[in-house]
């Protein structure tokens, strides 16, 4: 496959970036998209030219790590994340529009990597459970419901990848930070911070700069994982619960 | 608890929220109301004079109508003042766009903002219109409320800022009712299909009742 590349490019946080254009040649359909990029990546060094930079880790699509706008979408047009995406999913002579990120939460460092340290942040705010740590505990000591363990696992599916930052026309992070929160406050582990949790990382997640939901559901088509749009929904119950509940102290 | 909500983006959503479903429940008493003036004049301006009495003679006369008012006052002001602040705080979260964008989410969902400023607008002019008869065409008469709304249907103008009102009206709701569901968390998987529909109908309903009336003097059966 020949394909035509146009990346963004931006030397460091500080600089202004532009979009700039590639050629690439010999693409194999079963590369996958970061495999297409450093074959980009080697031709740039044999050239002499500074390689792009982008974010990746496992390229087993459970880090989290990899990102990239791809032609508007959010990892791609496949719905999963862009180290899982092969370029079958395109067709030869393709333009391909790779763009970081967009978010002001999330400033670009530098080409297509971008700082996504305030979903860290939020964790660090109420993402966790209070718990001595140690060898892990005997299973059945803490009995949870099915329905709710299904709940949970669904949420923690969330890699954290920043996609439905991504996606949503107001930069908002309500899907990343309601995964987290559902994950923890269905389960009795996490119930002693049940208000506090929600109540934290929301006010966290509004310091960061993020934006507020209009219930767009780009979040939730971009999510590389199938986190639900109705995540959100299951949130503001919690924060609206917590709210009430803090009121009354 | 007050000063939480407020800062939160989250409790401005809820604000938005109590405050839309505040409106659409005035909203589908209004409608109703309208509807009446397609059984005549005396009808139509019996109900207005009734619109009055409510709640007498433990009210005073119009002492209900100005809570009412009041209320609808403080709800388009919460409502208004949330959309302006999130929106400002969305903007500024997502400032640079994607060099490839393309059209996304329906046009119900696009067309929220300028939708609402639309009907803020609107409802400026329709007070001045109809109630105040500040703006109104030909003499206003206080207490003939047929004849009034007879007039601003008379003019081309009227038709269509009431039209173009009431069509952005249908589309807010559209997306507005939904999210209000979602935003106060009585939204669920199970329930999703069923609000939707509500969302619809509601839409629907009240838009073609509100655009019933001037429909119905262009074509004389209200005259």
């Amino acid at each position: 496959m020949k394909l035509t590349l146009r990346v963004w490019r931006q030397k460091n946080a500080g600089a202004e970036g532009a979009m700039s254009t590639y050629e690439v040649d010999d693409i194999s359909p079963d590369m996958s998209f970061l495999e297409m990029l450093d074959v980009l990546n080697e031709q740039l060094i044999l050239s002499g030219e500074e390689p792009v930079a982008f974010d990746h880790d496992c390229r087993e699509g459970i880090c989290g790590a990899c990102s990239l706008v791809i032609n508007g979408d959010a990892h791609g047009p496949e719905r999963t994340t862009t180290c899982q995406l092969h370029m079958r999913s395109f067709k030869d002579g393709d333009t391909i529009d790779i763009e970081p990120w967009r978010a002001s939460a999330f400033p670009v460092i530098k080409d297509l990597v971008v700082d996504r340290s305030a979903f860290d942040r939020i964790i660090q705010a109420g993402g966790y459970i209070t718990a001595p740590t140690g060898a892990a505990p005997e299973a059945h000591a803490t009995p949870v419901p099915k329905a709710d363990a299904d709940f949970a696992f669904e949420h923690a599916e969330c890699i954290g990848c920043g996609a439905c930052v991504a996606a949503c026309p107001n930069g908002a992070a309500m899907l990343f930070t309601s995964a987290k929160v559902n994950h923890l406050n269905v389960l009795p582990q996490g119930a002693p911070e049940r208000e506090s949790r929600v109540l934290d990382m929301v006010a966290q997640m509004d310091a960061e700069g993020f934006g507020g939901c209009t219930l767009t559901g780009e979040c939730a088509t971009a999510c590389p994982k199938g986190i639900p749009l109705m995540s959100i929904t299951s949130m503001n119950k919690e924060w609206l619960r917590a709210t009430r509940k803090a009121g009354k102290r | 608890m007050a000063r939480t909500v407020w800062d939160s983006s989250v409790g401005k959503k809820t604000v938005m929220a109590v405050s839309g479903v505040i409106m659409l429940l005035y909203l589908v008493a209004h409608v109703i109301g309208n509807l009446k003036i397609f059984f005549g004049p005396d009808e139509f301006n019996h109900y207005g004079h009734w619109l009055r009495t409510v709640g007498e003679p433990f009210m005073h006369y119009e002492w209900t109508l100005w809570l009412i008012r009041v209320v609808l006052v403080v709800a388009v002001v919460a409502h208004a003042t949330s959309a302006y602040q999130l929106s400002r705080r969305d903007l500024k979260a997502r400032p640079t766009k994607y060099v490839h964008s393309k059209p996304r989410a329906s046009y119900a969902t696009r067309t929220m903002r300028w939708g609402g400023v639309i009907l803020g607008l609107f409802i400026v002019w329709h007070v001045l219109d109809l109630t105040t008869g500040t703006v109104h065409s030909g003499g206003f008469q206080e207490g003939h409320p047929y004849q009034n709304v007879v007039d601003t249907f008379s003019t081309w103008y009227g038709n269509v800022i009431y039209i173009v009102a009431m069509l952005a009206l249908g589309l807010h709701i559209r997306h507005g009712f939904w999210s209000a569901a979602q935003t106060l968390g009585v939204g669920s998987r199970a329930r999703d299909r069923a609000l939707k529909t509500v969302a619809n109908v509601l839409a629907l309903l009240l838009t073609a009742g509100f655009i019933a009336v001037p429909v119905g003097v262009m074509t004389g059966v209200v005259s």
